[in-house]
């Protein structure tokens, strides 16, 4: 399983609704994330030069340049983000928080869990890395926990579906 | 069309677990309105010559009409087989797909299967039931037939018996309900329907079925009932937000196209006009007839004018519950009561549940209907609470509201917006301009997010979202003090828990004494003999 840590509490104002240890997704999941926010950073700023390219106006490079920016404070701030990445089960519930600068935290009881899905994408699959889906009744739901090796993604699913059943409820 | 083939299989008999057939004038009642409009077609185009036919009209010149070519060319009878064979085949055609449409219900299940080339079947479970819809269209409503939809969680996940005799549909629904309730009595409920076989007899029990009220009063007491009054839903209608921005789109419309000579606006207005017109004449036709009341089975709305539909919701079906108030009704003190349901069907016809379950009411009929929907949720402790959900923010009313500083974001309604935790519901009251009070019962609660983005943060605050089945309401609160707001998502989620593993509305009759459960259930509308 992977260490536990405490993660750093976020300071003045952020958000710690239930402090103690979380369990911390695999460090290799940054190669996975960087990648894709590189790639999706170079797409919306090339997307971003289309009003240039129609007005010819030098002006509007200001926007590419800005979208540019954000890409790279984003790309560099993955290591910090993926730390941030953690989950947490408890007596009747999974907890699961992400996020620092934007930060969310979700509580998913056992009993409602619809399915638990494993999804790999090519990336995550060479690094041996899976990220794991739980799907309620509720589509606002969405809670993934991406980044956990491809054994201790398995095994979190099976302890999961078996918490489940045991504490099965309606809808 | 006949209804002597169906009349003696009673529910009983259709729920026995055996296969069964719809009504046989389903094909028609299905492409009733085609078949209608095709015949209606054909008629008058041929109408100046089956009148020449009779009377000796001026003969048709020599153009390229096809029916002329017909005539001249001596093929008359050759024409006639072609429309005879073709009339046989598409008849064949329906007679053979009601042939293999059939279904069954058993102890645990409804399944449904029909195709001929493609063969389709569907199967729902019986305690997985989100509700149950009588839906009487006005083409079958002519012929007295109904279509049951048996609605279970999901999208587009109802499993329709289109089309049934409407007793047969009224008194399936019961056995169907007292069967999902998990109730140890079964069959006892399910009156034996009589039927009278003579023509006027049934001329005029049909004539009774059209006329008669959605709800038969004998099923439930008339105080639990709300009906609508057709000056009420008249004066909501036109107090509506909706109305008001349709008048004032009119009017820029009007006065941009003649003043200012801008006449392309039409072209953007127009059809935003027709879009919300057709919405409120719709609202209004469906909720002209309006009923909810209680059955032992959860509540049952009936609604529409010419299609009548008629859904019951069992217990613990309901995911949240919104009570809004637009703008101009805080005078009349009217709301509107809306719900999120599990289950939604994509069906236009018959099939459409509505997500609007008391379209305009005073606020005593408002109490009413909370407790129909919210059994045991709003009772005397909570009701004050909800009275302040309703009210301008008071201290010490019950509520957690947001901090002074959630005024930079919300202006007027940070007063107002705030929480309350009851061990059975979360109530979370909104807006000062268009008030608004979600209920979301803590036994139906998926899941809870607590969020917080960087302004937040500067500002200390915190946004708490608690989700439900996808529906109309989202049951979020913005803008609460960052600590509360932490201990607000602990709370719900330990009572979420809580409330889920003592919930029992999934059987709701399955605990209740049985000789206690449902001691008479009077005969459905129409039945009487």
């Amino acid at each position: 399983m992977t260490d536990k840590i405490d993660i750093p509490v976020a300071p003045r104002g952020g958000l710690d609704p239930v402090p103690g240890e979380w369990r911390r997704v695999s460090p290799r999941y940054v190669w996975v994330d960087l990648v894709g926010s590189i790639i999706s950073g170079l797409l919306t700023t090339a997307a971003s030069t289309i009003p240039f390219w129609v007005t010819q106006l030098p002006v509007l490079l200001v926007i590419p340049a800005i979208v540019l920016l954000i890409a790279i404070v984003v790309a560099a701030f993955t290591p910090r983000r993926v730390r941030a990445i953690g989950y947490r089960l408890r007596d009747d519930d999974l907890l699961v928080r992400r996020g620092i600068m934007f930060q969310r935290f979700a509580a998913v009881p056992y009993g409602r869990m619809q399915l638990v899905d494993i999804n790999r994408g090519p990336l995550a699959r060479a690094l041996g890395l899976a990220e794991l889906k739980l799907v309620t009744a509720a589509s606002a739901s969405n809670i993934t926990v991406p980044g956990l090796p491809m054994a201790d993604a398995e095994q979190l699913r099976d302890q999961l579906v078996e918490l489940a059943e045991s504490r099965r409820a309606g809808l | 069309m006949s209804e002597s083939a169906v009349a003696p299989a009673t529910a009983v008999d259709l729920a026995d677990g055996e296969w069964h057939r719809l009504h046989p004038a389903t094909p028609l009642l299905r492409g009733g309105f085609a078949f209608v409009a095709v015949a209606g077609f054909v008629l008058a185009n041929l109408r100046e010559r089956i009148l020449g036919l009779f009377l000796g009209g001026p003969e048709g010149g020599p153009g390229g009409d096809p029916i002329d070519l017909i005539v001249r060319r001596g093929l008359i009878p050759l024409a006639l087989v072609v429309v005879l064979v073709v009339l046989i085949v598409i008849i064949a055609i329906f007679w053979l797909s009601w042939r293999v449409h059939s279904f069954r219900i058993t102890d645990e299940l409804v399944e449904v299967r029909s195709g001929i080339l493609f063969r389709t079947s569907r199967r729902g479970r019986l305690d997985r039931i989100q509700g149950i819809n009588v839906g009487r269209p006005l083409f079958a409503r002519l012929f007295g037939a109904a279509r049951l939809d048996i609605n279970v969680a999901g999208h587009d996940a109802n499993v329709p018996l289109a089309y049934l005799s409407g007793r047969n549909a009224d008194a399936l629904r019961r056995l169907i309900l007292q069967r999902a309730s998990g109730s140890r009595e079964t069959g006892t409920a399910a009156a034996q329907l009589e039927h009278d076989g003579s023509l006027g007899g049934m001329v005029t029990q049909r004539a009774r079925e059209f006329v008669a009220p959605e709800l038969d009063p004998q099923l439930a007491p008339p105080e639990a009932v709300v009906t609508m009054h057709p000056g009420r839903l008249l004066g909501s209608t036109v107090l509506h937000d909706r109305t008001v921005v349709f008048v004032l789109l009119v009017i820029a419309a009007v006065v941009l196209a003649s003043a200012a000579h801008m006449f392309f606006v039409l072209f953007g207005v127009v059809p935003a006009l027709l879009g919300i017109g057709s919405q409120i004449v719709r609202r209004f036709s469906r909720s002209l007839r309006y009923s909810i009341a209680a059955t032992p089975d959860g509540v049952r709305v009936g609604y529409g004018l010419l299609s009548t539909n008629n859904e019951t919701i069992p217990p613990g079906r309901i995911h949240s519950v919104e009570i809004q108030q637009p703008l101009l009704w805080r005078p009349a003190d009217w709301w509107e009561v809306r719900i999120n349901l599990a289950s939604h069907s994509d069906r236009q016809e018959g099939g459409r549940r509505t997500s609007t379950i008391l379209p305009v009411g005073s606020r005593a009929e408002v109490f009413r209907v909370l407790e129909l929907v919210l059994p045991g949720i709003v009772h005397d402790a909570s009701r004050e609470l909800v009275v302040s959900g309703l009210a301008r923010a008071l201290p010490d009313d019950g509520y957690t509201g947001s901090p002074r500083r959630a005024a930079v974001l919300r202006w007027f309604s940070w007063r107002r917006n705030g929480f309350a935790l009851e061990p059975e519901a979360v109530l979370l009251r909104r807006g000062a301009i268009w008030r608004s009070l979600v209920v979301v019962p803590t036994a139906r609660m998926q899941s809870v997010s607590l969020r917080q983005g960087p302004l937040l943060r500067m500002l200390r605050l915190a946004d708490v979202h608690v989700h439900t089945v996808a529906g109309p309401i989202r049951a979020t609160l913005e803008d609460l003090d960052a600590v509360v707001a932490a201990g607000f998502f602990r709370d719900v989620a330990a009572s979420g828990i809580a409330a889920a593993a003592a919930d029992r509305s999934h059987r709701w009759r399955a605990q209740s004494d049985p000789r206690r459960a449902m001691p008479t259930m009077p005969t459905p509308p129409g039945a009487t003999s």
